[in-house]
């Protein structure tokens, strides 16, 4: 035995020194912080350089994954202006290519649904595949819904893992690292707004959105749950999301809440604003107002 | 005798039992293995393409598996209707056959647990529920409770029957110190289990069929209904093939425990029907796609009324005592049990709960080959694990299987000795 262990370059006493010390990382790896966002920079900018190795072998091109934080005294609301959507769905498609949705399967985070005048704000009686030659047709408005940024977010509560939650500038975020898949979420959500990637989600190489950030937009596995994150690759850095910018007809509003000069104080204090569905107590911080 | 050699002993003796059967057993076993291989392909295929190839998508996003998944909690949980009168009452009869009722809540925890794994998009981080490694959000999350009770329940259920047969293995009597506070203790979790299984649907507002406090007192009474109506048959089926001797007295009593079980859960079906119906809200939009359907969306009133159905017959006969004396009427009442809760509690939780969907799209779900072949390889595996465990533990209560020496008789199954008492 001895005669092996020397022959083999190693010691008995190194070989166990050296398999505690990898036992004893395991298990400190293990019981450390579990969740991107938990981790020291140091370990986030490896895992961070991984993922852009992944994502540039995968697509063949240079991809960046920022990991910017919220930005202090920041909290981000959206405002949607119904009188005003006329039910082009550019904002559907825009948010598609910003922010790196499988087109096969097709992953919407906005669904925009057509409603007829004279019933309301009646999801039961609502389209969401209307297709007319034109848009707006007579007689109907539409109601684009995405995720709704609840303060009272049923989708966080559930997680049984912790993999969603609310960052400190208000957006619920998903790590799509540590998400099971199990779907939870998706049952709690009364918008609609989880999606599953119930396949390999697929992006042509040239349509690939290469700036993104690590609880955004980022390349996804299949088997995990995506939403809107009110395009947090962008708002982090001072920027409007995507639908806001393409919207020809300037219904999407956005801002900081905690900014008294921001158009979204100022719609939110002038305008008369609704949530969908007040009655479930989940605060969104979208709000849905009609201006004229 | 030391632990080891005793261990060594069991494990051979074991081995010794479930390679040893008659026609009957091999056939089943080999019934087993194929449903059991089907559906490891099938879940193979669902692993490397992606749940897309279940029914199952965004509008829909929990079908079948989890589904079956409910169920089975259900019945894991009824393993206590023959717990309380035995261990609390020190009624007899149901004494001696409790050791089942254990049986079958040790497999079926362990199908619910499978139901859970298949379901999961990244069965791979399935680790992460489980601490130090993983990070379960509790107390904010109902199913990482689901989680720890399951576990737990799991584990009681497993250290007593491992302990009784163990002990009778060895020709000792079970310590009362270990067995009696678990038991005691399992009652409380059985109902735990459930009710948290429950509150798992419950807790969501979002869900307005689920969103309904009658919820978890329903998933009891209709999990003592179709626990006890497995374990009749499996019983029927022991008396049937082994020498094992079970009253009839014991039968039937669990026969009565279940006509009330059925009541229960029939008046609690009832009122709920009543408040959706005559209060008429937009939230009966969920029971009248169950009971009518929707427009030309009806694929589940078929199901729906086959459930009451069923439902009714089972209380019809289960009422009777006339009736749950007559050996074909019980086996009726026990199928109809079963078939009725199944349909009522799989499909008929879960697909109303979820359609419409919660922006009024109406997806209609109905289980693809790969899932049901998945389902049924799960299925396949728990009684495989629940066959091969009555291999061991009959002819250890009867005394033909323990430690002094190879087994005195060889094993009792395919035993073709008639049974006492019929």
């Amino acid at each position: 035995m001895e005669a092996n262990g020397r022959r083999s370059g190693v010691t008995r006493r190194q070989f166990t020194t050296s398999a505690a010390a990898a036992a004893a990382g395991f298990v400190l790896t293990a019981c450390g912080p579990k969740r991107l966002h938990e981790m020291s920079k140091d370990r986030l900018k490896r895992l961070i350089a991984d993922m852009e190795r992944k994502y540039a072998e995968q697509f063949g091109i240079a991809v960046h994954v920022a990991d910017t934080p919220a930005m202090p005294g920041v909290e981000f609301a959206y405002a949607l202006d119904i009188s005003r959507c006329v039910g082009c769905r550019r904002c559907v498609y825009a948010c598609v290519e910003e922010n790196n949705q499988s087109r096969d399967p097709q992953v919407h985070w906005i669904r925009v649904f057509s409603m007829e005048k004279g019933k309301g704000v009646d999801f039961t009686e609502a389209d969401p595949y209307y297709q007319p030659k034109e848009v707006p047709e007579e007689g109907h408005f539409y109601v684009p819904v995405a995720c709704q940024q609840c303060r009272n977010a049923p989708c966080t509560k559930v997680c049984p893992t912790g993999a969603t939650w609310t960052d400190a500038d208000g957006i619920v975020v998903i790590d799509y690292d540590w998400c099971i898949g199990c779907r939870y979420c998706m049952a709690a959500c009364p918008y609609g707004a989880r999606h599953f990637n119930w396949s390999e989600p697929t992006i042509p190489k040239a349509q690939l959105n290469v700036n993104t950030h690590y609880l955004g937009n980022r390349p996804r596995p299949k088997g995990v749950v995506e939403k809107c994150t009110f395009c947090i690759q962008r708002t982090r850095n001072g920027r409007y999301p995507a639908c806001v910018e393409v919207c020809p007809v300037g219904a999407r509003k956005f801002g900081n809440l905690l900014d008294p000069e921001s158009e979204i104080r100022y719609i939110i204090e002038h305008k008369r604003v609704m949530v969908l569905k007040e009655d479930l107590n989940t605060l969104p911080k979208f709000f849905y107002f009609y201006a004229t | 005798m030391t632990f080891v050699r005793l261990f060594g002993q069991f494990v051979r003796g074991s081995a010794r039992l479930v390679l040893r059967g008659n026609g009957a057993y091999w056939a089943w076993l080999g019934f087993l293995a194929i449903l059991i291989a089907s559906g490891g392909l099938a879940y193979a295929r669902q692993v490397s393409e992606g749940l897309g190839i279940t029914a199952m998508r965004d509008q829909v996003s929990w079908g079948f598996y989890i589904g079956n998944f409910t169920f089975l909690v259900g019945v894991a949980a009824a393993a206590v209707v023959l717990v309380i009168p035995a261990y609390i009452y020190d009624w007899k009869p149901i004494r001696e056959i409790v050791i089942y009722g254990e049986l079958l809540a040790v497999s079926a925890i362990i199908m619910c647990l499978l139901f859970v794994l298949v379901d999961i998009g990244r069965p791979d981080r399935f680790w992460h529920l489980l601490p130090p490694a993983g990070r379960l959000n509790f107390p904010q999350s109902v199913l990482a409770w689901d989680v720890l009770v399951l576990n737990i329940y799991f584990v009681i259920n497993f250290v007593v029957v491992t302990h009784i047969l163990y002990r009778a293995f060895d020709g000792r009597h079970y310590d009362k110190r270990i067995v009696v506070p678990l038991v005691l203790l399992s009652i409380p979790m059985a109902v735990g289990i459930h009710t948290v299984t429950a509150f798992l649907f419950n807790g969501l507002a979002a869900r307005p069929f689920w969103n309904a406090s009658i919820l978890a007192p329903q998933f009891l009474a209709s999990a003592f209904c179709s626990g006890p109506a497995i374990l009749l048959i499996v019983l029927q089926l022991l008396r049937r093939f082994t020498r094992f001797e079970i009253q009839d007295e014991a039968i039937s009593k669990i026969a009565e425990l279940m006509a009330y079980a059925m009541f229960l859960n029939l008046f609690l079906h009832g009122a709920e029907a009543f408040k959706e119906f005559y209060s008429n809200t937009e939230h009966a939009l969920y029971t009248r796609y169950w009971f009518f359907g929707l427009g030309t969306h009806t694929t589940l009133v078929a199901y729906a009324w086959l459930a009451v159905g069923l439902n009714v017959l089972a209380f019809g006969l289960f009422i009777v005592p006339a009736a749950r004396r007559n050996w074909v009427l019980l086996n009726v009442g026990c199928l109809a049990t079963y078939a009725g809760c199944y349909i009522d509690k799989g499909m008929g939780l879960i697909i109303p709960g979820l359609t419409p969907d919660t922006l009024g799209e109406i997806y209609e779900y109905t289980p693809s080959l790969v899932e049901l072949r998945v389902a049924a390889g799960v299925f396949a595996l728990g009684f495989l694990i629940f066959t091969l465990m009555l291999k061991v533990a009959v002819p250890i209560t009867l005394g033909e299987f323990h430690g002094d020496g190879s087994p005195k008789h060889p094993p009792a199954l395919p035993a073709r000795v008639p049974a006492a008492g019929h």
